[in-house]
């Protein structure tokens, strides 16, 4: 694009204050959408817009086409929930995965964070969420009856619950905890949650601490 | 001139701003309902997250901010999630209380302390696990509803003042009510079930202890009945409240309604 309209859309980005509707029709519309998006505030989305306009058309056109493939191609897993684009995921259709464990996560993006590590060879459970009253989340609406069904029908010997290290998560933990243990024969393991490295004990905050001791192992 | 502030509080609510931030809302000692910002919290690193978690009793210091003061130092008085966690019953009430909390206390800044001490009371009492925590939350609504200044009639009649003691109850009318103004669709409770009411809103634990599970059953719906006729807009944790005891999960027709939260 010519220097004059980076330029000039750069003086834009930095020149109103954020929060200010200022802009008309569909460049507003632009800054209103990206603000919508978790982790862009009204600053960023202005920034996001002067320079999606101020791009070139091929490049634009390049996110059209993934976004518009976002609303078309993707699904979830029938199996565990995870975004897939076929019925099932690529991790419930590898067979060298252990079928015999389940790790249980609140969403996708836990799948990635654990696939990550390369610690884990079994398979996932996505829940979906937390269990979390006050937001009007409760066993109903996360995908625990499949998760039942699953434990149920398929040779799993061992869940491993990796549910978020806080409030909600910690809740979740619990129902899971008290769902599954009267299953004959099937294992029911927590991910520890142990202090942070680099940190002092004396700062650890009483939550963590406590965690960490029901946690011990002995060496 | 922005001066900083002291206060303790009790955590009911939070909500992610932007990358690593939250708000935070607490019902403080001197302050009333509080929002206030907890920067860099998400991150793992960050030595006060924890604290600011719900249910969280903590002795906080606040720097005025343009729109939403900021918290600077956090520490703990009592750390009350990690007992009502460990209990999805518990879990449940204590959600059913903050949320009741936060819509009591209406505006920022108008002190509340009596409803204070009393969310701190109830969230104790749910951490300990000494009592039944469906009990305890509905004590919890009855006096918070007496704060409120509309506690069920559970003596005289609602509409005339007649002196009980009355047989049926009218959550439109405003509780027990005599024959004479009794209103179409009002309910009979069970003389059980009233005794509760009573004793839950005076504390009286040892009677409240020793009522059969279908008494206190009843004494929930009026509760709930009466409190959601009161507020604007429905709770959402009040329906999720897990009353019954669990059953197991293999087998039974009722473990699965106990757990939908029945
Ligand atoms: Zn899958
Ligand atoms: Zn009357």
């Amino acid at each position: 694009m010519p220097a004059v309209l980076a330029a000039r859309a750069d003086w834009a980005a930095s020149a109103f204050p954020a929060g200010c509707e200022l802009f008309e029709g569909v460049v507003q519309d632009l800054i209103d959408e990206l603000g919508r998006l978790p982790g862009v505030g009204p600053k960023s989305a202005q920034r996001i817009a002067f320079h999606l306009i101020s791009s070139e058309p091929a490049d634009i056109k390049r996110l059209v086409d993934v976004l518009g493939k976002v609303t078309e191609g993707v699904r979830f897993c029938e199996l565990c929930g995870n975004v897939s684009e076929q019925q099932q995921c690529r991790i419930c259709r590898d067979t060298r995965r252990d079928g015999a464990m389940l790790c249980v996560v609140e969403e996708p993006k836990d799948v990635l964070a654990i696939e990550r590590t390369r610690e884990f060879k079994g398979r996932y459970h996505v829940l979906g969420g937390a269990l979390d009253p006050l937001s009007g989340v409760g066993p109903d609406q996360l995908r625990m009856r499949e998760l039942l069904a699953r434990i149920s029908s398929d040779e799993v010997t061992e869940v491993i619950i990796a549910t978020d290290p806080n409030t909600e998560g910690e809740a979740t933990a619990t129902y899971l905890v008290r769902m599954l243990r009267d299953f004959p024969g099937l294992n029911v393991t927590r991910l520890a949650s142990g202090l942070p490295m680099g940190g002092d004990l004396e700062f650890a905050d009483e939550l963590t601490l406590g965690r960490a001791f029901s946690g011990r192992r002995s060496l | 001139m922005a001066h900083l502030y002291r206060d303790t509080g009790v955590v009911l609510r939070v909500h992610k701003l932007g990358e690593a931030d939250r708000i935070i809302t607490l019902l403080t000692r001197k302050h009333g309902k509080l929002r206030a910002v907890a920067k860099g919290v998400r991150r793992t690193s960050s030595r006060f997250g924890a604290r600011l978690e719900p249910f969280g009793h903590v002795d906080a210091q606040f720097y005025p901010g343009r729109t939403l003061d900021v918290i600077t130092q956090v520490t703990t008085v009592d750390a009350f999630a990690v007992g009502i966690v460990s209990d999805y019953q518990r879990y449940t009430a204590a959600s059913a209380i903050s949320e009741t909390a936060d819509r009591l206390a209406a505006e920022e800044g108008e002190p509340a302390l009596r409803l204070y001490l009393l969310v701190v009371g109830a969230l104790r009492a749910l951490a300990d696990g000494q009592r039944d925590s469906s009990l305890v939350l509905d004590a919890f609504l009855l006096r918070a509803m007496a704060f409120a200044g509309w506690a069920p009639a559970v003596s005289e009649c609602a509409r005339c003042g007649l002196p009980g003691p009355h047989t049926a109850f009218s959550v439109q009318a405003g509780g027990l009510v005599c024959a004479r103004c009794r209103p179409a669709g009002a309910v009979n409770p069970a003389p059980d079930v009233i005794g509760l009411l009573v004793a839950l809103l005076h504390g009286d634990w040892d009677t409240a202890g020793a009522t059969a599970q279908g008494t206190r059953r009843d004494a929930s719906g009026l509760v709930a009945a009466h409190l959601q006729w009161h507020l604007e807009r429905q709770l959402r944790s009040l329906p999720l409240v897990e009353r019954r005891v669990w059953q197991g999960t293999l087998g039974t027709e009722a473990a699965s309604e106990a757990a939908s939260g029945g």
